[in-house]
């Protein structure tokens, strides 16, 4: 402790006897000592019961909550097995479920190619994530064709409502933000204008209000007869909103990369997309990948606040199965939590792990 | 330079076909007149050095032949074609204006190869592997083929030099800019691209060349041109121009380079 990076420490003292090597990262002075015992204290603290509950006192098997009652028992998680359909899938009707289960399959047939470096076809691959995909999904999911009975948005749920809300932003979000980022350095007034006042408009209110404003404000606004659907509408408040954040992370970029950069691509006969598409973006983006990657990760987990305009994502179903009476116990709003928690973490922790993979692939790359 | 070369480049052919024209030019950044009624002509197989005090205008005025700097006042004319704010007309003009910049500038993303080839491919269309070949000609023409798959990170100031002209010469340009591209180099990597740019100047190619490099001026140029403050002071071959300087600015200009 210290050295404040760690790192490099550990790395000397590799060969060192363990002894040695405790003594001198935890105890090496009385401050270092004490931080060492405080730490300590903290972790005795906070991990034992965490891990009892989630795991030595857990209930683990059963299909009612009577199996969950006896007393000093953890978490219940038969809760969460008996009710992971809910979670997964909403209100979606259960003869349909296979048509989310294909569009998820789907995404991740898409989705992986697209995330392994190094492999063919990657243009053809990312026309079909972004064009393709999402129509499919749109029918897969919503139905209303010939074999695929519709199902109305408001029964869809859980993770099923995240990811479409999660995806969609992200999706939308990088290239808007991106499109927005250059106009905003554009050198024609009125778009640099129009750029500045779309983004800081959407900066200055809270994504709740937004929120808001799609699902009960905007109703009140358009005609009469035109009444886009509930989630379609906070899917374009959502993408709008995480565009505006995603810009001014590009905007970071953009002001990293030289101007020589962008003349010499000019100078050798390229027009403005050329030079941005091929020069300019993929150096900007490299140098915010962890800023992009920040934004996607805010922005998964700022898809819960659907919540209060009555669409279920995954916390707000857990949130509705809390009320089941078959279910009531007292440890169940603790299960249901950490559950949703675990698999919040689970995506977030793998879009920065990810992120971490693809800079220091591209280092390597580039023989740096 | 290319020493024991005693075919003095200045001896090439100069065609009467008028490449460049600039007609009473005026550049202003802010309120500062950094070009002042430029008239210069170059014609096709000119080989030009452009001195100066720093801060004179030289690399403005080079800058705006490929509109890199737009021209506020008078006319530019390439190859017949008048510089306007016609998008259209700028990239064509650039097309056939080869630009090296004293920073090289190369695309530190893409390889050695990658740099050549983007212009081609993406601008002219060429196909990948007639990109491709092109491409290899022009970098062994200026001796570095073997480092075509590095990137620029991995080479020399010198090499990146020299891939930066091999990279504006795969655009098969009609003339070429060069803005102090020695001035950011080691000592020791000077020569190695002054004798590329004194190889190209034999093959006849048009150069305008903005360079403190007053050996080179001596060896390549058929002309000199002296600027100050914005204005073309001076203009005549080289052995005149160092010999017999006739504005007392040139003289105090050559008093201090020469002075070393």
């Amino acid at each position: 402790m210290d050295d404040v990076t760690g790192r490099p420490a550990m790395r000397r003292k590799k060969n060192a006897a363990p002894v040695e090597w405790i003594r001198r990262n935890f105890f090496s002075s009385v401050s270092n000592t004490l931080l060492t015992i405080v730490s300590l204290y903290l972790l005795w603290l906070t991990i034992p019961p965490v891990l009892d509950f989630t795991i030595f006192s857990a209930v683990w098997t059963g299909t009612t909550r009577d199996a969950c009652l006896e007393p000093g028992a953890g978490a219940c998680w038969p809760f969460v097995w008996a009710n992971i359909d809910q979670f997964i899938y909403g209100r979606y009707p259960p003869s349909e479920i296979w048509r989310v289960n294909l569009t998820f399959a789907l995404g991740i047939a898409v989705i992986v190619p697209m995330l392994i470096p190094g492999l063919p076809a990657r243009r053809l691959n990312l026309v079909f994530l972004l064009i393709i995909y999402p129509l499919v999904a749109i029918v897969l999911l919503a139905g209303d064709r010939p074999g695929l009975p519709p199902v109305p948005t408001s029964e869809w749920g859980g993770l099923l409502v995240t990811l479409v809300v999660a995806i969609t932003g992200i999706v939308a979000s990088l290239p808007l933000g991106v499109l927005l980022a250059l106009g905003r350095r554009s050198s024609m007034p009125a778009i640099r204008m129009i750029c500045i006042i779309f983004i800081e408009f959407w900066r200055g209110v809270p994504l709740i209000t937004v929120l808001f404003m799609a699902s009960v404000m905007l109703p009140l606004f358009l005609p009469e007869g035109v009444n886009p659907d509930n989630l379609l509408r906070c899917l374009v408040g959502v993408a709008l909103f995480s565009s505006a954040y995603m810009a001014e992370v590009v905007r970071g970029g953009l002001q990293a990369i030289p101007t020589g950069q962008y003349e010499a691509a000019r100078a050798l006969g390229l027009t403005y997309w050329q030079a941005m598409i091929r020069v300019v973006l993929p150096q900007a983006l490299r140098h915010v990948i962890p800023g992009i990657v920040n934004t996607f990760i805010g922005l998964f987990k700022d898809t819960t606040l659907v919540l209060i305009v009555g669409i279920f994502d995954l916390l707000g179903q857990v949130r509705a199965q809390l009320s089941d009476p078959s279910w009531s116990l007292p440890q169940g709003a603790l299960t249901g939590y950490i559950f949703a928690a675990l698999v919040f973490w689970a995506f977030c922790f793998g879009m920065s792990q990810y992120s971490n993979f693809m800079e220091r692939r591209l280092d390597i790359s580039r023989g740096r | 330079m290319s020493d024991g070369n005693d075919k003095p480049a200045r001896n090439l052919v100069i065609s009467d076909k008028v490449m460049i024209e600039m007609k009473g030019v005026h550049k202003w950044f802010g309120d500062f007149h950094v070009l002042k009624n430029i008239d210069l002509t170059v014609k096709e197989g000119e080989r030009i050095v452009i001195a100066g005090p720093s801060g004179s205008g030289k690399s403005t005025l080079i800058r705006t032949i490929n509109h890199l700097e737009p021209h506020d006042e008078g006319h530019i004319k390439i190859d017949g074609v008048e510089l306007t704010e016609d998008l259209k007309r700028i990239d064509e003009v650039r097309r056939d204006v080869g630009m090296v910049f004293q920073q090289f500038n190369l695309f530190p993303h893409m390889t050695v190869l990658e740099n050549c080839t983007l212009a081609p491919l993406s601008v002219r269309k060429m196909a990948e592997k007639d990109a491709h070949d092109l491409a290899m000609k022009f970098l062994e023409r200026v001796r570095i083929p073997e480092q075509a798959s590095k990137y620029p990170g991995q080479l020399s100031g010198g090499q990146q030099q020299r891939v930066a002209i091999a990279r504006a010469l795969c655009m098969n340009p009609k003339v070429m800019l060069f803005d102090e591209p020695t001035s950011a180099l080691d000592p020791e990597m000077i020569k190695e691209v002054l004798d590329v740019m004194v190889e190209l100047a034999q093959e006849g190619m048009t150069m305008l060349c903005v360079t403190h490099e007053m050996g080179f001026a001596r060896e390549v140029a058929n002309r000199v041109v002296f600027m100050d403050a914005g204005e073309i002071i001076e203009e005549a071959p080289p052995q005149e121009f160092f010999s017999a300087p006739k504005n007392a600015r040139t003289k105090e200009f050559l008093a201090q380079v020469l002075a070393h």
